[in-house]
This record gives structure tokens, C-alpha cells and sequence, in this order.
């Protein structure tokens, strides 16, 4: 069939079943956007480009799918960089299209010219520049198959205006094949054997899930492992809610910001299954942290990260969802009563003092634990980062449904996009965003795309008119002596929901902390609760 | 401790500096790099002699295998794999001592490849070893110049990568 490239292109993203894209539009891409126009596809336009970025991550996560994110030349494409290297770090499959300037002046440092691919290069899975029109479709269809197969990542695809303005011959390949790209799925029966051996004999055994289980599709089959075999899990933050926070067998969120329980649990095993989790620094910081005598299988789709960061005894290579579904199989109940009722002794002990009280400030901990409460069982909860992320992602209890946060790259202004994208899959969803008064402010400007779209997200702000993280730092570390931390009190955070017609409310105490989260989650549309934490509340 | 790897890459735009720049970004070390095209004229094969202990080897090799772009690649064996580099390597030279030089050259199996009344330019492709030895030999004439590819290699005997 002769269309041109930008209809082609449209065209691709409908035979990938996209229906939701989120982009910002510019000189460079406006041949695509035309072509847009006439397809069912609806598009958000979002009011910064790496706010479309993190939309399309939020979105991808909960549908499991790639998603799409668009940006012109130049400034709207290096714009989209922070959200590229944020979905390459958390492994969330992205295809990204980007404008360029006509073929024949690249190079040349024209109007808008950025080399995109030469940029993202480090923090991308793949990235192609068209210059060649009729590979336009197979181009489309590799991009997906690589954001979305093996271990997923944002794939970058750049195509010049003169480009996306040629006539061709357009047809969808039905297959696919790449001699260079295989990912290997099935894992290795022999070493799975091993795995279900040292499981077996272990006193001790703990399973850490990571963020791939999400990615392979993996929540029934960790769960069912767990729940046949009685191995205590804990997770890594970007693997939290692979099991309920309620499950009996769930000890918490290891690492530098973990609990005691999950992190004396890491350290007291004597086997160890890391499954779908890089062991990255924040999590296990090297491998002293785990015991001396401890097996350590190490499950992963991707070869590179077994043995990079902690020494490991049995490798096992494949999809998270096939190796758990075999070794459920393999793994019978293992009577390791002692070691459960050790771990759920400490899992009670995880405190949750504050500075906030019923008089002056919001305690955190003590919110979050009413808010999964109050919150549908299928509520997705999206977290920014800093202290506010690390309150949710530790009493925030997760059911059914899912907390998503920028793990890996730590990108602040991440929560409130995402959220933004999580809720174009489902309106009726709960999906609540939580920021820090230092991440609403980097991407306050969504407030925009949420009122003018009438997504429902309900927004979280815990203000402290710090950036309380780095205050905290800098308190700890460099002796108190605080500096570029203070954020003061301005702007009037729910006074500036009101200006997007977004209705909001403060909570300066807990006195009415049950009232606020009743009307936070039975408004109707998007709207906004404040809640003033004291500067000083640690993050622990 | 250095290692050899070769690896068939698709030949096409923006691979070498996929690869280079994964060499840098991990902070592996590139002691030599040579890339061609081979018989199949879509794909180019790269050879690299990386210098770490197994870690970073083993690093290598598993990012190098997880690019798009790289077909298959292996680690060879220094020992017994062919491995070759060449040296284009220009050296002073006059009426007494041209007959030294031609003797240099003969015992090294090197190729004069230009001369004139006071230079001399050798022309040899050996191992790393053969070639040190060479520039050695001529040192003392004064070397004016020289420039060396990266190494090549292939397997020893019928096996290929």
C-alpha cells in the first residue's frame, strides 16, 4: 500500500496495538503528527518532554507492553534524554520516536540539529536513524520486539523530516528475526536441579525478588514458589509488591533504605535466590553483605548481570516466569518454621516514630500505613524519590496492585508523570502519585496535562520545605552543615492545584489524617493533598 | 593481562562507536583495535585486546555479547591463535649503513616498501613480539617514524568463530 513514512510510521504503532501516546511536537516531527491526526491513537500532549518519557514508563509498567513517547529535534529530543536513561535504568520498555532535520543537512550543526542517537547511545537498548524510508516498517517492528523481548529497555527511533515525508510501499512483517538478538528464555534444566538442590538443603533460605519479575510477568509464579515451599521473600524497591506487603512470607525491602527484618534476613541466609534483581549497590551493596556460607543462585534474563556485581554459585540464565514455574515444581515445603518465626519477630519490630503527632505534623510512616488502608486493593501508588519514596515504599502496603518509582536512575519529578500515564490505561483506577515538595517542583507542570486531560490522579505531597534526603546528608555526614537544601515555603502547593481547577486540601497534623485521605480518595477527578512533615523526620 | 577478542559485528553505521564507546563507559582498557569487513559483506568482524584480570574479561565479553549489533564473538587463545599486526616503520639511513639495514630486513622477513637517499621504510606484518624485536633492531639507526595497525587474529586449524 503507497503512503508516506509518517503515515507508515502511524501505521506501525496501530499494528503494535498502541492506543495512548504521550509527545510534544516541533518543525522536525510535524509530518508524523499530521499523519496522527487521522488514527484512532489518542495523544496526550504532555508540557515537557521528559514528562512524556515518564509517562510512557508509568504506562508500559502496568500494561506490561511497550509504550510510546514522541519529541522533535534538538531541544525536544535531548529533553526526552532524562526519561530514556530513567527506563534504561529500571529495564521498562520504551520505543521513542524522534524528529530530526532533513537527511541532507545532518551534520551540518543546522536549526534544532541534535545527534539523539549518538547521545543516548550509553542508556538506550537500541537506537536507529532512518535514512532510508522503505526500512521504515521493519525498523518499527524490530523496535518493539526489542524494547519488549529479553531484558526490556527504551529503543530510540530518529527519523528526519525529509524522511518521514517520502512516498512508499508500506507493509507490517508478520515475523520477525534478528541473527545478532536472541535473548535466551528457557533456563538451563541441569541448572535449575541445582538451584532446587542447595533450596532444599538450606536452613535459611530466602528468596529476593527484584524488579524482572514484573518484567517476565513473573507475580504468580514467585508466589506460588513461595507460598508451596514456605520461603520467606523480600524484595528489592524496584521488586516491591511481587508479594503482597500482607503475605505471611513477605520480610520487606532490602537495602541502604530497607527494614531491619528484610535486611537481617539477607544477611542471616544461608540460600540465597536473587531472582529478577541486578544486586545493584543500593540494594546489596557488595557481596560481605550476605553470609560467607550462603549459595547464591542468581536467576536473570541477562547474562552480563550474573557475576557483575555479587559473586554467585549457581547461574541460571532465562525468563523469571519459566525458571520460578520449575523450580515450584521441584521445591517442596521446606520445614523452616525457626527461620519464618525469627523474621516475622523482626518484621514487628520495624518502627514507625515520627516527629509528627496529633498536634503539629504529618507522620509519614504512620500515613502511609492509613492510606493502604483506605486505598482499593488494585491502587497503584506511583513514588518519586527521596524520603518521600522510601516512606511509601516501606509502609505503603501494596495488594494488588502496584508501586512503581524510578529505581535504578533516582529521577526526581518521576512520580507525578507516571501516574499521569498509569491512569490513560484506566480511568476508574486509584492511582495515586507521591511526591516531595522538591519533585513536585520539577514537575509541577503535568499539573497541566492531568487537568486538561481529566486524568483522576490524586496527588501527594509531603512538604517539608526541604530536600529532605540531602538535608538529611548533610546533617549526618558533613556535620549539620546544611546547604542548597532549603526550598522555603513558596509556592502555595494547594493553593497552585486551584489555579489547574484541581481541587486540594492540607493536612498539618494526624488529628485529621483519616478524614483527608476519606476525601483524597473519594474525590471525583484529579485533586491534591498536602501534608506538612516535619524538616527534621528521619527516613528510618 | 591481555586478551584477545574477536567478534563478527552487522556492518553498518554506528557500530564501532556502539563498541568503543561501551569500552569506555565500563572503564574496560582497549590496548588495540582493528575492524574490517569480511566475506559476507554485511557483516565486519572486530578484533580487541583488552587488558584486566577474568572480572573484567568476563565483563567484556557478556556486554559485548548482549550489543544489538554483535552477531558472535570469542575469546582466543594467544597461544596458539594466529595473531598478526602490521608495522609501517621509517628509519634513517645512508650510503654505509644501507647494507645493515637490508640485512635487518632480510633476517626479519620484512618488505621494503620505500626508499631514498637518507630514509629507509620497512614493511612488516608478524606478532606483537616479532615486531617489538624489529623496532629494536633498528632503533639505533633512528627511527623517524613508525605506525602499527591493531592486531588481527584467527583460530588455529579448521575451527572458526
Amino acid at each position: 500500500m503507497k503512503m508516506t513514512v509518517a503515515q507508515a510510521m502511524v501505521k506501525c504503532l496501530e499494528q503494535e496495538q498502541i492506543q495512548t501516546v504521550f509527545g510534544y511536537p516541533g518543525a522536525a516531527i510535524c509530518p508524523f503528527y499530521d499523519a496522527l491526526l487521522n488514527s484512532p491513537i489518542e495523544h496526550l500532549l504532555i508540557r515537557q518532554e521528559q514528562m512524556g518519557g515518564h509517562c510512557a514508563n508509568g504506562l508500559a509498567r502496568v500494561t506490561g507492553r511497550p509504550q510510546v513517547c514522541i519529541a522533535t529535534s534538538g531541544p525536544g529530543a535531548l529533553n526526552l534524554i532524562t526519561g530514556i536513561a530513567t527506563a534504561y535504568m529500571d529495564s521498562i520498555p520504551l520505543v521513542c520516536i524522534t524528529g530530526q532535520v532533513n537527511s541532507d543537512q545532518l551534520g551540518k550543526d543546522v536549526f534544532q540539529e541534535a545527534d539523539i542517537t549518538g547521545a543516548v547511545e550509553p542508556f538506550s537498548k537500541y537506537s536507529y536513524i532512518v535514512k532510508d524510508g522503505s526500512q521504515i516498517a521493519r525498523i518499527f517492528k524490530e523496535a518493539f520486539y526489542l524494547a519488549g523481548t529479553g531484558r526490556p529497555g527504551p529503543v530510540v527511533i530518529d527519523v528526519p523530516t525529509d524522511i518521514q515525508n517520502q512516498t512508499i510501499d508500506f507493509e507490517y512483517p508478520e515475523t520477525i528475526s534478528m541473527r545478532s538478538y536472541k535473548p535466551t528464555v528457557v533456563g538451563n534444566a541441569r541448572q535449575i536441579t541445582r538451584a532446587a538442590a542447595a533450596l532444599k538443603k538450606a536452613k535459611r533460605p530466602l528468596i529476593v525478588a527484584g524488579g524482572g519479575i514484573f518484567a517476565a510477568g513473573a507475580v504468580e509464579e514467585l508466589n506460588k514458589l513461595a507460598a508451596k515451599s514456605g520461603i520467606p521473600v523480600v524484595t528489592t524497591l524496584m521488586g516491591k509488591g511481587a508479594v503482597r506487603d500482607d503475605d505471611p512470607y513477605y520480610m520487606g525491602m532490602i537495602g541502604t533504605h530497607g527494614v531491619g527484618s528484610a535486611n537481617q534476613a539477607l544477611a542471616h541466609a544461608d540460600a540465597l535466590l536473587i531472582a529478577g534483581a541486578r544486586a545493584g549497590d543500593r540494594s546489596i551493596k557488595d557481596t560481605g553483605v550476605i553470609a560467607r556460607d550462603c549459595t547464591v543462585i542468581h536467576l536473570d534474563i541477562d547474562p552480563a548481570e550474573i557475576g557483575k556485581n555479587i559473586a554467585v554459585d549457581i547461574p541460571i540464565v532465562g525468563d523469571a516466569r519459566q525458571v520460578l514455574d520449575a523450580l515450584a515444581e521441584q521445591v517442596p515445603y521446606l520445614c523452616c518454621e525457626d527461620w519464618l518465626a525469627r523474621l516475622v519477630d523482626l518484621r514487628s519490630r520495624n518502627s514507625t516514630k515520627s516527629l509528627g503527632s496529633d498536634e503539629a505534623y504529618v507522620n509519614p510512616k504512620e500515613f502511609f500505613l492509613r492510606l493502604s488502608e483506605k486505598a482499593p486493593d488494585n491502587a497503584v501508588l506511583t513514588a518519586d524519590v527521596g524520603q518521600n519514596q522510601i516512606w511509601a515504599a516501606n509502609y505503603y502496603k501494596v495488594k494488588r496492585g502496584r508501586f512503581l518509582t524510578s529505581g535504578g536512575m533516582g529521577t526526581m519529578g518521576y512520580a507525578i508523570p507516571a501516574a499521569a500515564g498509569v491512569q490513560t490505561a484506566d480511568p476508574s483506577r486509584t492511582v495515586m502519585a507521591v511526591c516531595g515538595d522538591g519533585g513536585f517542583q520539577m514537575s509541577m507542570m503535568e499539573l497541566g496535562t492531568i487537568a486538561y486531560y481529566k486524568l483522576p490522579v490524586k496527588i501527594i505531597v509531603l512538604n517539608n520545605h526541604f530536600l529532605g534526603m540531602v538535608k538529611e546528608l548533610q546533617d549526618r555526614g558533613f556535620g549539620r552543615r546544611e546547604t542548597a537544601v532549603e526550598l522555603g515555603d513558596k509556592p502555595d502547593i494547594a493553593a497552585l492545584a486551584g489555579c489547574y481547577n484541581i481541587p486540594s486540601k492540607k493536612l498539618t497534623s494526624m488529628a485529621e489524617c483519616d478524614g483527608a485521605i476519606q476525601w483524597l480518595l473519594s474525590t471525583e477527578g484529579p485533586c491534591l493533598l498536602e501534608c506538612l512533615v516535619h524538616p527534621d523526620e528521619s527516613t528510618l | 593481562m591481555k586478551h584477545t577478542i574477536s567478534i563478527l559485528v552487522e556492518n553498518h553505521a554506528g557500530v564501532l562507536s556502539r563498541i568503543s564507546g561501551l569500552f569506555s563507559r565500563r572503564s574496560f582498557n582497549i590496548d588495540s583495535l582493528a575492524v574490517g569487513v569480511t566475506d559476507d559483506p554485511t557483516v565486519s568482524r572486530i578484533t580487541i585486546i583488552v587488558n584486566g584480570d577474568e572480572y573484567t574479561v568476563e565483563q567484556v565479553t557478556k556486554q559485548l555479547n548482549k550489543m544489538v549489533d554483535v552477531i558472535k564473538l570469542k575469546q582466543l587463545d594467544s597461544s596458539s591463535d594466529i595473531c598478526r599486526e602490521l608495522l609501517l616503520i621509517k628509519v634513517r639511513c645512508n650510503a654505509k649503513n644501507r647494507s645493515d639495514l637490508i640485512d635487518i630486513a632480510q633476517l626479519m622477513q620484512a618488505k621494503i616498501s620505500d626508499l631514498s637517499s637518507n630514509s629507509f621504510t620497512l614493511e612488516l606484518s608478524d606478532t606483537p613480539q616479532r615486531l617489538a624485536l624489529m623496532e629494536e633492531m633498528l632503533r639505533p639507526y633512528g627511527i623517524l617514524e613508525e605506525v602499527r595497525t591493531g592486531a588481527i587474529a584467527l583460530q588455529h586449524g579448521t575451527e572458526v568463530l
